[in-house]
């Protein structure tokens, strides 16, 4: 998939999860692409995060080691 | 007529006309003949005969219209009452007697019986009314035997000759002067036709035109001898009239006036066998007409409980794809989409095709192919076509097309109430009093539950309608919209989170219902969340575009209006915060206490006939039959003994992640049945593309569609005349589709599913569709108690049907939320990222129309195409004025994501800035337009807001020019050897 793809969807969770009242919204971002997106593109923001994480938004990159 | 299939002798299914309509109020008692009968209060003296099994004879009068009086057919004596009264329109009272035959009253209902026979053709024989006429049926049934009246002035002879019937007068005066009361029969409706000659004027026609339909599109012409039905105006035909062919009328015609044309056609039914509607989410219960095997008509089902004898143009008339002569009826197979299709046996196209999907997995691993269920198939076709992908492939790819529609709903919903579902049953809109239609245009979507609505609507209910375009119900015959939110598209969270704000801000809320029924802190800091002033409709006016003070005062009203039910459809889901209006919707819903009780609830309109039981059935990728995630150990293991298989732990491919994958390489072979997701999903260059890199996909529907030009195996499938199931509706009712004929290829769907699975080494032994949903049933609480006996005996029932509610749940969250404590959730308004500019200055928002169904397959194979026969673009004059386009013309639409051509229409419909259009055509291919923005939680695509530009055109784009020609080369089929 394409990475501009995975990375924006990612950031739309977490500009939705940042809203919520809490202070677990890593760990919520973090169990929304657990259930909803399968294995593979879920490693594929990984990777992509481990090479330049640049675009992902502050809360992804938060969310990123318990995905 | 004979019914085979509505069953046995319990009283609500008998389909007798009762003569008026069923009352609730308290027991009366009274003598009937000598014998006694207690019924509801209100009730009349014909529907009290009735239920003695007397039919007091009658014409004016008929169970689906209040009671009129006109014809006085139906006179009885009452003891202790003068003269003789009506039994139509005389309400029983205690003790009353009643005398249904009495000479005066023979006389009486003979003489009018005389009289009207006097001014009607006696043309019987050749009638297509012949056996199925209320005239000709009272006439027996009061004995006439003679009419006394020479041929004078009359209605039906068209030579002026004096001819007794239409048959004599035409051999006798082929040319003969014409009868200036005699109006020639239109035909003009390509389902129906009106004989004026043949009326005997009773109004049924037009009183259900008023009180069922709710389209006053008739009314009675003239008066005294010169009265005549009359659709519209003096110019206007049938076709060209208000009238939406919804079927009422005919329904209601007692003589061959307003008649069916393949009734006229084939001749009258001899059996009949009630099933459901593959048409929209409403689910409508219809009696199939037959004889022996051919399909005269479909007439809805009276005792059906989601249209209560109701129906639309589409479920009613619009049946003739079944026969189409696109039909494919063999199996075919080909190596390459660039060769011709070869007929095949089905024996070698399922081995051809479990060949090719596993010999992909062997090369390209197990997560290499896929399936999509659809919402037009069944429960049980769909059970199995998950669990080819979970138990065959091992996988979880599986999707429905749910996926690009209402999957917000049920994330929304499964979040803050628990379970991803509706909250009510239809029947409960005739308990509302504040009616909030979001994204939605039920008089064209979901025709017969709007029928409900606007009879409520006419009984004082008020309606708020949140739409960009003032749809029909905003104002329409003996309706009004209290207020109408134009909201710009994409700003749906900004409106309701300002409606949420209203009512916290000014204490409209519910703090009794919220305290017992809500978590109270998370209310708190919900509260806290909309009260902030940049909630305010006043600070959101700019975003969305809606007067402030309108959401104010629709705020109030629907807070402290009564009963406040939520009704709402695409424009809500399809957005890239779907799932977030959902959960705004259900904070409303909430906070206002409107949940749990009858006339209130959220009422999510689903697009398709199955949508609801496509999501039950564990279609999508994360989720086992009954909503249950893949990751739970306990659920995974209830299956795995079942079917004897492991199942994957993990989420699955979404139809979008499908084609992301298949374009990047890793996703090779999809089965897909009965969708087209080349028509009907976004960005059709990206579908396009993804189909391509596919090596092999099987397309199992009834025609060569879109899909198929990228397809290697083409499965032929059923109709659902043909099927044996069950459909779930919107209000999670689940209905029986009994098969009306067999399967004219050969093979249920179910079958061609089993015959692939084993083919792939299953070993499935199913032999009946019943057997399918003992399985459901076995493993998925909320469908417990459901097996085919028991809905063969009681019709319907809605889920969870179970020990808890064993005779289903009509409301669900009555006593409290499924998932405990209600969950308020914050709405913060996020932009799309699809943004105008000066290159895209224009909203695009895309809908459906009332006479063409999703991307048309079946519609467009129908003869309703004579009312919408290609898509066209709403345009407002303003901006059409800007670009020099007229009414009519061609213009080019243009995104970041393609181009198209189409024609354009200007209204008013549409707010300066926003243009609309349907995508029912492959010609126009709306969806060449649409982006792949989707929804946050669900990748549902945003299709309501696409950034456009629209500018004059000469025609069809080259585009459109090379996807017909490439469309036509895929669909050739090698000639027989």
């Amino acid at each position: 998939m394409p990475h501009e793809k995975l990375i924006r969807m990612a950031n739309q969770i977490a500009t939705f999860f940042a809203t919520q009242p809490g202070s677990d919204q890593a760990e919520r971002v973090a169990a929304h692409l657990n259930d909803f997106w399968g294995p593979e593109m879920r490693a594929e923001l990984k990777a992509h995060a481990a090479q330049d994480d640049s675009d992902l938004s502050p809360l992804v990159k938060d969310a990123l080691p318990l995905i | 007529m004979k019914d085979f299939i509505i069953p046995n002798d319990r009283k609500i299914f008998d389909d007798r006309d009762m003569g008026t309509p069923a009352k609730q109020g308290a027991p009366v008692t009274l003598t009937v003949d000598g014998f006694e009968v207690t019924v509801p209060e209100g009730t009349s003296v014909m529907r009290a005969a009735a239920e003695l099994g007397m039919q007091i004879p009658k014409l004016c009068a008929t169970d689906s219209v209040e009671a009129f009086g006109s014809c006085r057919l139906c006179v009885v004596e009452i003891e202790g009452r003068r003269g003789t009264p009506a039994s139509c329109t005389t309400p029983v009272a205690e003790g009353m007697v009643v005398r249904t035959q009495s000479e005066k009253v023979k006389k009486i209902r003979k003489g009018v019986m005389e009289l009207y026979v006097s001014d009607h053709p006696l043309d019987c024989l050749t009638c297509g009314a012949n056996g199925d006429c209320e005239l000709q049926d009272m006439a027996g049934a009061v004995g006439l035997r003679d009419v006394r009246y020479e041929p004078g002035e009359n209605h039906y002879d068209p030579a002026g000759i004096g001819a007794r019937s239409q048959a004599e007068a035409r051999w006798r005066a082929p040319e003969g002067e014409a009868n200036p009361r005699y109006i020639p029969k239109d035909i003009s409706n390509p389902y129906f036709t009106y004989d004026p000659s043949k009326c005997i004027v009773c109004s049924r026609c037009v009183r259900a035109c008023e009180e069922v339909q709710g389209t006053f599109a008739l009314t009675i012409e003239g008066r005294g001898f010169e009265s005549r039905v009359s659709a519209g105006g003096p110019l206007d035909d049938f076709l060209t009239s208000d009238c939406v062919s919804c079927g009422a009328c005919v329904q209601a015609c007692p003589t061959a006036t307003l008649q069916e044309k393949s009734v006229i056609e084939l001749g009258t039914p001899e059996r009949s066998v009630v099933t459901t509607c593959a048409y929209c989410g409403v689910g409508c219960s219809f009696k199939a007409e037959l004889n022996g095997d051919e399909l005269v008509r479909m007439t809805p089902y009276k005792h059906g409980e989601a249209n209560r004898g109701h129906s639309c143009v589409k479920g009613r008339f619009a049946w003739g794809y079944a026969n189409h002569q696109d039909r494919i009826l063999n199996p075919m197979i080909r190596d390459s989409v660039d060769q011709p299709w070869k007929e095949v046996s089905w024996e070698e196209a399922i081995s051809f095709a479990a060949n090719k999907m596993r010999g992909l997995q062997e090369k390209y691993g197990r997560k290499s192919v896929g399936v999509i269920t659809s919402s037009r198939c069944t429960n049980e076709e769909t059970y199995l076509v998950q669990k080819l992908a979970r138990g065959v492939f091992m996988n979880n790819n599986t999707d429905t097309c749910a996926r690009v529609c209402h999957s917000p709903t049920g994330y929304g919903l499964g979040q803050t109430f628990g379970t991803s579902a509706g909250t009510q049953n239809f029947d409960s809109v005739m308990h509302t009093d504040v009616a909030v239609i979001i994204g939605a245009n039920p008089t064209d979507g979901h025709p017969v539950f709007a029928s409900r609505l606007k009879k409520r609507l006419r009984q004082g209910a008020k309606l708020i309608v949140i739409d960009p375009r003032r749809t029909d119900i905003v104002r329409s015959a003996h309706i009004e919209a209290s207020h109408h939110l134009p909201l710009r598209p994409g700003t749906n969270v900004a409106v309701v989170t300002a409606l949420a704000h209203v009512i916290v801000t000014e204490k409209l809320y519910d703090e009794t219902f919220i305290r017992e029924r809500c978590d109270w802190d998370e209310f708190q800091d919900y509260a806290a969340f909309v009260s902030d002033p940049r909630h305010s409709p006043e600070m959101t006016e700019v975003l969305t575009g809606v007067p402030a003070e309108e959401l104010r005062k629709a705020a109030r009203l629907y807070a402290t209006g009564g009963n406040g039910a939520i009704y709402y459809g695409l424009g809500v889901t399809e957005h890239s915060q779907g799932s977030t209006t959902v959960m705004g919707i259900a904070n409303l819903a909430m906070l206002t206490g409107n949940i749990g009780r009858e006339g209130v609830g959220v009422n999510p309109l689903r697009g398709q006939n199955n949508v609801q039981g496509s999501c039950d059935m564990g279609s999508f990728p994360h989720e086992l039959p009954g909503y249950r995630h893949v990751k739970g150990a306990e659920v995974r293991a209830i299956f795995e003994s079942k079917w004897g298989v492991t199942i994957d732990p993990e989420p699955g491919l979404r139809i979008p992640n499908m084609l992301d994958a298949a374009v990047s390489g890793s996703f090779k072979g999809l089965y897909c049945q009965g969708e087209d997701i080349l028509q009907s999903d976004p960005d059709t260059h990206h579908v396009a593309a993804g189909l391509a890199a596919m090596e092999c996909v099987i397309v199992h529907d009834l025609f060569l569609n879109e899909t198929a030009n990228y397809a290697h195996v083409f499965l032929p499938g059923s109709t659902f005349l043909e099927k044996d199931g069950t459909f779930t509706n919107a209000e999670r009712r689940i209905n029986r589709v009994r098969e009306v004929m067999k399967p004219k290829q050969g093979y249920a769907d179910w079958e061609v599913t089993q015959l692939l699975a084993n083919a792939m080494g299953a070993d499935w032994n199913y032999t009946h569709p019943s057997q399918i949903m003992e399985e459901i049933a076995e493993t998925t609480p909320g469908f417990a108690h459901v097996n085919y006996e028991m809905l063969d005996e009681r019709g319907s029932v809605q889920w969870p049907c179970n020990d808890d509610a064993p005779d289903g749940s009509p409301i669900m969250h009555v006593d409290g939320f499924v998932r405990g404590k209600g969950r308020f959730i914050n709405t913060e308004y996020v932009a799309t990222d699809e943004r105008t500019g000066p290159r895209f200055p224009l909203l695009l928002t895309t809908g459906r129309i009332l006479s063409q169904y999703n991307v048309g397959a079946q519609t467009r194979r129908t003869q309703n195409s004579i009312w919408h026969s290609e898509d066209v673009l709403e345009i407002h004059p303003h901006d059409a004025e800007v670009r020099g386009i007229k009414e009519g013309d061609w213009v080019k639409l243009a995104s970041r994501a393609g181009e198209t051509s189409l024609r354009a229409t200007l209204t008013d419909r549409v707010v300066p800035g926003v243009v609309y259009t349907t995508f029912h055509h492959p010609d126009t291919q709306a969806n060449v337009i649409t982006t792949d923005f989707s929804d946050w939680a669900t990748n549902c695509p945003e299709y309501k807001v696409t950034a456009v530009q629209v500018g004059l055109s000469n025609g069809p784009t080259d585009w459109q020019v090379e996807y017909n020609e490439q469309a036509e080369r895929s669909r050739r089929i090698e000639a027989a050897e």
